[in-house]
This record gives C-alpha cells, sequence and structure tokens, in this order.
C-alpha cells in the first residue's frame, strides 16, 4: 500500500516537473510545425486577412520558381565549396596540433577564436578585408603579382568570397571535433600497426586513424553540411543575396519570401522543403553512425 | 679494410638534427602561418577600431596607427551611439533564454531519467524529433502569433522560441541517467522528497554538464541575427549582433568608429573563451552542435 501511494505521488510529480517544458515544446514547436504545413496550402499574407487553400500550388509553384532552383543551385554550389575545406582542413590541423606538444593550447585558442566571435561583426571585418579597392587582401595579391579579384561584385566569385568566411568561422570548430576524436583512439593501435610495418605518417592514418575516426568524421560531416544549407548572416549583411540574385541562397530566399515580400503561404513551403534537407542529414548520420559513440 | 683508411665518422650539428624533427619544426611553423590568419582578422579589427576614416583603408597598411583616434572611436561607440542599450539588450535577453530553458529543462530531464510516468516516450520521442527543427522553420507562424498578441518588438518575443530547449533536455537526461539510483533510492528512505534529490544531489553532479550547455546557449544567442532581425523594430530592443545590419552599406560611415563597433560587439564573447577556454571547448564536444 505505501509503495503505491509513493509511486503514485512520484508519478504525480513527475507530470509536475515535465509539466512547463511540454507546454512550451506544444507552442513553440508542435503547433507552429502544424501551421507552417496548413500555411503551406493557403495564399496567406501578412498584408492581408483574406486567403484560400490553394492546395499543392504552393509546392507547384515552388519547382516552377527560377529563384527556387537558382537559390538551390547557389547553395549546393556554396555547400560543394566549403564541404571539403571545412572537413579536409580542420581534419588536417587536428592531426597537426595533436602531435603538437608545447604550443597545443596555444594553437588551440587561436584556431578556435574565430568560432565564439560574433559572425556579423566579423563578416565587416571580412568585406574590409576583401574590399577590391583597398582592401589588405587584394594589395597582398598584387604584390605577389597576382591579379586583384573583385570579390563581392563578381557573380562568379561572390560564393567563393562567402565559403572563404564561413571556412574561417567554422573550422576551430571542426577541428576541436576531431581533436575530441583522435584522442580517443588508444596509443597501443599505433604500436600495434608499427609493428605491422606502418610506419609511415600516410600509413597510420589510413590503418589506423581514418577507420577509427568513423563516428566522428561522419558526425562532422553531417553537422558542416548542415552548416552549409544554413548559411544565412553573412549573405543578410554583405550581399544580400547580390550581386545579380548570385549570392542568394536557400534560407536567405525563404527569408525574403516571407518577412520581405510577405508571402506567408510560399515561405511556409520553401520552410518545410528546408526542414525535409534536414531531417535527411539526420536520418543518413543515424543510419551510418555508431549510436554508442559519445562526444 | 677500408675502415682503417677512413677516421670515424664524428656526428656533425648536421646529423644531429634528425628528419623527424625537421618535418616537426615544418609543421609548427605551418600551423603558426595558419594561425596568423585565423587571427589577422581580429588585429586587423582592433586595429583599425584605433584609426581615423582616411587611415583605415590607407594603401599602405600598418598594425600600428600613425594618428591615434582609438579613444574618440570608443568614447563614440559607447556614450554617443546607443551601444551601450544594446549590450544590454543581448545580456538581458541571452540571460533570460539561458534562466528559463534551465528551469525548463532540469526537471523535466530528471523525470524522463529518473521517475516512470505514462507517456514519457511519447514526450522524448517528441524531445528527439524537435531537436532537428530550426527557428528558420518555425519562424512564420511564430512570427505570426506575436504580431496578433501585439508582443512584437519586445524582450518576451526575443526571447520566447528559445525558452524551451529540447536540445537541454536531451543532454540532460543522458547525464542523470548515468546517476546511480541507489543513492537516490537511499535518499529517499532518508526522507528526501524529489525536489530535495535533484536540488542537493542531481544538480551538483550535473554541473559539467550545466556549465557547458549555459557557455553554448549564450554563445549561440549572442551571436544570433536570424530571429532578432525578424522581430526587434526599434532601437530599443536591438541587439549588438543585429546592430551590425547598419553597416549594411557601408557608404558615408565613420570606418574608424565601426570597427570599433564590431570590437565591441564580439568582444564580450571573445574574451569570455579566453577565460574560459576548457568550458566553451567542452561545451562544443559535449554538446557537438552549434547555432
Amino acid at each position: 500500500m505505501a509503495v503505491s501511494k509513493l509511486q503514485r505521488a512520484q508519478t504525480r510529480l513527475a507530470y509536475l516537473l515535465v509539466l512547463p517544458a511540454t507546454l512550451l515544446i506544444l507552442a513553440i514547436y508542435i503547433v507552429p510545425i502544424i501551421f507552417v504545413f496548413l500555411g503551406s496550402l493557403t495564399d496567406y499574407t501578412l498584408v492581408s486577412d483574406h486567403y484560400a487553400f490553394v492546395g499543392f500550388e504552393n509546392y507547384q509553384k515552388m519547382f516552377e520558381d527560377e529563384a527556387f532552383s537558382n537559390a538551390l543551385n547557389n547553395t549546393f554550389f556554396y555547400a560543394l565549396l566549403f564541404l571539403p575545406g571545412a572537413f579536409i582542413i580542420s581534419l588536417v590541423i587536428a592531426i597537426a596540433i595533436q602531435e603538437q606538444k608545447q604550443f597545443r593550447s596555444v594553437l588551440e585558442v587561436l584556431y578556435f577564436l574565430p568560432v565564439t566571435s560574433t559572425l556579423a561583426a566579423m563578416a565587416l571585418v571580412w568585406s574590409a578585408l576583401m574590399d577590391s579597392g583597398q582592401g589588405v587582401i587584394n594589395n597582398t595579391l598584387q604584390t605577389i603579382g597576382l591579379a586583384r579579384v573583385n570579390w563581392f561584385g563578381n557573380e562568379d566569385i561572390v560564393l567563393v568570397s562567402l565559403a572563404i568566411i564561413s571556412l574561417w568561422s567554422v573550422i576551430g570548430f571542426n577541428m576541436v571535433l576531431f581533436l575530441a576524436g583522435l584522442t580517443a583512439i588508444p596509443k597501443n593501435l599505433y604500436e600495434a600497426a608499427a609493428i605491422d610495418g606502418a610506419d609511415h605518417p600516410l600509413d597510420k592514418f589510413f590503418r589506423v586513424t581514418w577507420p577509427m575516426l568513423g563516428p566522428t568524421a561522419m558526425f562532422v560531416a553531417v553537422t558542416s553540411s548542415i552548416t552549409a544549407f544554413k548559411l544565412f548572416d553573412t549573405v543578410a549583411i554583405l550581399t544580400q543575396g547580390g550581386p545579380d540574385r548570385a549570392s542568394e541562397v536557400f534560407l536567405y530566399l525563404a527569408f525574403l519570401e516571407g518577412f520581405e515580400y510577405f508571402n506567408m503561404g510560399y515561405s511556409a513551403a520553401l520552410s518545410l522543403f528546408f526542414l525535409g534537407i534536414i531531417f535527411l542529414f539526420a536520418l543518413v548520420q543515424a543510419l551510418f553512425s555508431d549510436r554508442n559513440v559519445q562526444y | 679494410m677500408a675502415d682503417i683508411s677512413s677516421p670515424p665518422a664524428v656526428p656533425t650539428w648536421f646529423d644531429r638534427i634528425k628528419p623527424k624533427s625537421v618535418g616537426r619544426f615544418v609543421t609548427t611553423v605551418l600551423l603558426f602561418l595558419g594561425a596568423w590568419i585565423m587571427v589577422f582578422p581580429f588585429i586587423w579589427m582592433i586595429s583599425s577600431s584605433l584609426k581615423p576614416t582616411d587611415e583605415v583603408y590607407d594603401a599602405d597598411f600598418s598594425l600600428i596607427p600613425r594618428t591615434f583616434k582609438g579613444f574618440e572611436n570608443y568614447y563614440a561607440v559607447i556614450f554617443d551611439q546607443p551601444y551601450l542599450i544594446f549590450l544590454m539588450n543581448s545580456m538581458i535577453v541571452c540571460t533570460g533564454i539561458l534562466v528559463i530553458q534551465l528551469l525548463t529543462a532540469i526537471p523535466a530531464a530528471y523525470a524522463l531519467a529518473k521517475l516512470k510516468f505514462r507517456g514519457s516516450t511519447i514526450l522524448f520521442g517528441t524531445v528527439i524529433a524537435a531537436i532537428t527543427i530550426p527557428i528558420n522553420v518555425t519562424s512564420i507562424p511564430l512570427y505570426i502569433g506575436l504580431v496578433r498578441v501585439g508582443l512584437l518588438d519586445t524582450y518576451f518575443a526575443m526571447m520566447f522560441p528559445f525558452i524551451v530547449s529540447v536540445f537541454a533536455i536531451f543532454l540532460f537526461r543522458q547525464f542523470f541517467r548515468s546517476f546511480p539510483d541507489s543513492i537516490i533510492r537511499a535518499a529517499r528512505v532518508d526522507g528526501f522528497s524529489e525536489i530535495e534529490i535533484i536540488l542537493r544531489l542531481i544538480l551538483p553532479a550535473a554541473v559539467p554538464a550545466i556549465a557547458a550547455f549555459s557557455v553554448f546557449s549564450f554563445v549561440a544567442h549572442w551571436n544570433d541575427l536570424y530571429w532578432p532581425l525578424i522581430v526587434v523594430q526599434s532601437q530599443d530592443k536591438m541587439t549588438a549582433t543585429l546592430s551590425m545590419m547598419q553597416y549594411q552599406s557601408m557608404f558615408d560611415t565613420d570606418y574608424g568608429r565601426t570597427y570599433a563597433s564590431a570590437t565591441v560587439v564580439t568582444a564580450p564573447m571573445v574574451i569570455a573563451f579566453l577565460f574560459a577556454r576548457r568550458l566553451f571547448i567542452r561545451g562544443i564536444t559535449m554538446t557537438g552542435v552549434k547555432g
């Protein structure tokens, strides 16, 4: 009797403890997601109270909309530039730093510094460094005999410029994740590999480091892909999608449609498409990564 | 018998340098070169924040300003421009978000980790699913809702989407689960109430996880541009990060002062990082999520 009384009191307490979080999850996640879906079936705009259900017209429009395919192309092209660097450079730096003895923590701090900085503020600095006229980068290029680059004014280059800034801001983050993965590899595996004749650093890398780093590598790849798809801050501050929509990436287009043009219905459809992509990445991670790995 | 004629090899300084240590030296130099690139934007920013406008884009760039305008630039940013208000707004919003996140997540995580109740599986499943939903997806209904209730451009609007962190619930639940049940049972026998168990046993043990999450949350919301851009309309509510949008089109601005304000905006998080390095790095590796 006493036990069940205690049990009941505990259950009541449990409900009390989860109540605030549950209500907020409903209000902040569940209800809005339902409304995004319903909204994506209407032609709702904030400026007028009249709206009608239009079925899947917004989705149809999406695939005919030139702005949509343009934004998708831009985002993929940007990701293609960003992802290899975000992965390989971070990994190389992590391996190099791990072998350092006295300078390890200094280097860790220096490489990590951009991660904590405010990207919106640092974007202004990068725009000055990349200034086509008197920027430090172009002046340096000229000094060593290379051509000056129109970093933000050239349609073919603007995504490269944004990718460089993103790389700068994310390398320290991925490096720290890789370092955590590298530190977890048991030393005796390297000794065993050395006995087997794996002396060359590349041998060690492919026989021990890379297989052992699998889950970390997967995690970095997935989070970096999501980061790539979420590119927004530098576009909003530096290019506003320009020149001539060459840097109008997906999230920025969804933002424009929703909060500049107030095409809420269409923007809702774009948001759900965006969520679909994020789910896809999450699914890939869940399928391929080892669930037991803790970071 | 060649050994006899040739003298024994005297090790020269050259032989003493092993190829391995040469390689290591080159790696170290390259790493510091890379680090210089990472840090250079900060150095350039601080240097420019101390210069008069015409010197910022001077063709022969020097790190040390020829005319020192640092005092004027920073004075203007902090006292003539409303940067104190912007910084305070950021502080209020980030602190408010964090406090409510902890107040809602810790009890829920404890219940999910240690108490039995119907619906716990559904709740936990919802938490996991919600982790993947970024603010960019729910922003439209949240915005419309805030417009309808007339709360746009308030601290409430700026904090609301973030006051429950499904990620914190998940993280703390994992952490609490590893707390030994035997100790909790013993405490119950000793007459501890569940609230006392949370406050006096679980919380002290969970300090590392809570600290790591706090750092992560504070940095993420300090640096957030997206949501403030949507709900903030007036200068009174502008956050430090959002204020950078004013320089979107850089025409007709005082450049020295611009970079003084950029320094002021990014300094709090960078300084906090330099002081609490371990905590920041643990926050990243433990949470592994950014923004």
